[in-house]
């Protein structure tokens, strides 16, 4: 059992990481004087964050590369991108690679 | 009101509910994961409306319930929102002029999926009177599919099937917006060096393979802006 008032002093904790993280360059009143190339290197951060979080849960299966071809998230992948690159939708990407992968997972035990 | 009947509201909205549908497959396993780690009912809703990060909260749940020193806990939810330090940066371009109450109010709520949507549809980092109705309009509704696949998630606790995999939907999410920043073969370069270096580092501790991958690609794409002298990635 957790004791109650650990969990709630834990999680009240873990609100404020969350509002010192998400505001760390927001809370200054000062004008905050980034370098130029600062600036023209955040252009990329939104991509390169997109990839960093998506590229290991894709390839890796307790941190080690894939190394089946029995793996749902490798057919739920191929078809969610052929679907974008074909329809440019990314509802259709989500709703199609994810019924491969359920259709895989339940139907193969993939 | 007129923030609501804006456009750039409806814009925003409209553009976050494809992507939050797999963003919520996400918040339900998160909810689920809460009550299976054995947190209370009260507990888990406290976490999700309080914290509202999932990954940060997925990362907190095994040290909250071996009992871990409580500023151990607070350091690794530090570490796994490394990457949200970053986009503060990138938001103070935007949202610097605003009062400051308001701009941690707009940084709490601004997650990944607000974020890359939000620079997607402003690529030029200054001010303009569309940006604060498009982020309400992202940020209402991707509060409140997550939040409600969240409170879904811990109330079924016992009837979602989790060795399905469904948050992989969220990964797909995520893809499809990632397709959708690609444009020109820096960008691409850029991405294939954020995949590579996040997949080599993933040992490090505290999913800092994430702000390393970020560093060490913000860094290539500044390499190849200066090697081929356009000013910036190109956008579609």
């Amino acid at each position: 059992m957790i004791p109650a008032w650990y969990a709630t002093v834990g999680i009240a904790g873990l609100a404020v990481v969350t509002v010192v993280t998400r505001g760390f360059f927001l809370f200054s009143d000062r004008e905050l004087e980034l370098p130029a190339w600062a600036v023209q290197g955040l252009r990329y951060a939104p991509l390169a964050a997109l990839v960093a979080v998506i590229a290991p849960e894709i390839v890796l299966t307790d941190g080690a590369l894939i190394s089946t071809w029995q793996d749902a998230r490798i057919y739920a992948v191929l078809v969610g991108t052929a679907y974008f690159w074909w329809r440019r939708g990314i509802l259709g990407m989500i709703l199609a690679g994810t019924a491969v992968l359920l259709a895989l997972r339940i139907g193969l035990g993939w | 009101m007129s923030l609501v009947r804006h456009p750039e509201f409806r814009r925003g909205f409209s553009e976050t509910i494809a992507p939050s549908l797999g963003i919520a497959a996400w918040g339900l396993v998160t909810g689920v994961a809460m009550v299976k780690s054995g947190l209370s009912l009260w507990l888990a809703i406290l976490m999700t409306m309080v914290v509202f990060a999932g990954s940060a909260q997925l990362a907190a749940l095994p040290l909250i319930v071996a009992g871990a020193p409580l500023w151990v806990l607070w350091a690794t939810a530090f570490c796994v929102n490394l990457r949200f330090v970053i986009y503060s940066a990138h938001w103070r371009r935007y949202f610097g002029h605003l009062p400051r109450a308001q701009r941690v109010l707009l940084g709490y709520l601004a997650v990944d999926l607000s974020y890359v949507l939000f620079a997607r549809r402003f690529p030029d980092p200054t001010p303009q009177p569309e940006q604060l109705p498009y982020f309400w309009g992202s940020a209402a509704w991707n509060w409140l599919s997550w939040q409600g696949a969240s409170l879904l998630g811990i109330v079924l606790a016992d009837r979602v099937p989790t060795e399905w995999g469904l948050d992989f939907a969220g990964v797909l999410a995520l893809l499809g917006i990632t397709y959708s920043l690609l444009s020109g073969r820096k960008t691409w370069i850029a991405a294939g060096v954020a995949g590579f270096v996040a997949v080599a580092t993933f040992a490090l501790p505290l999913k800092l393979n994430i702000v390393t991958a970020i560093g060490v690609a913000v860094a290539v794409g500044l390499l190849l802006d200066r090697s081929f002298h356009d000013t910036a990635p190109e956008r579609p």
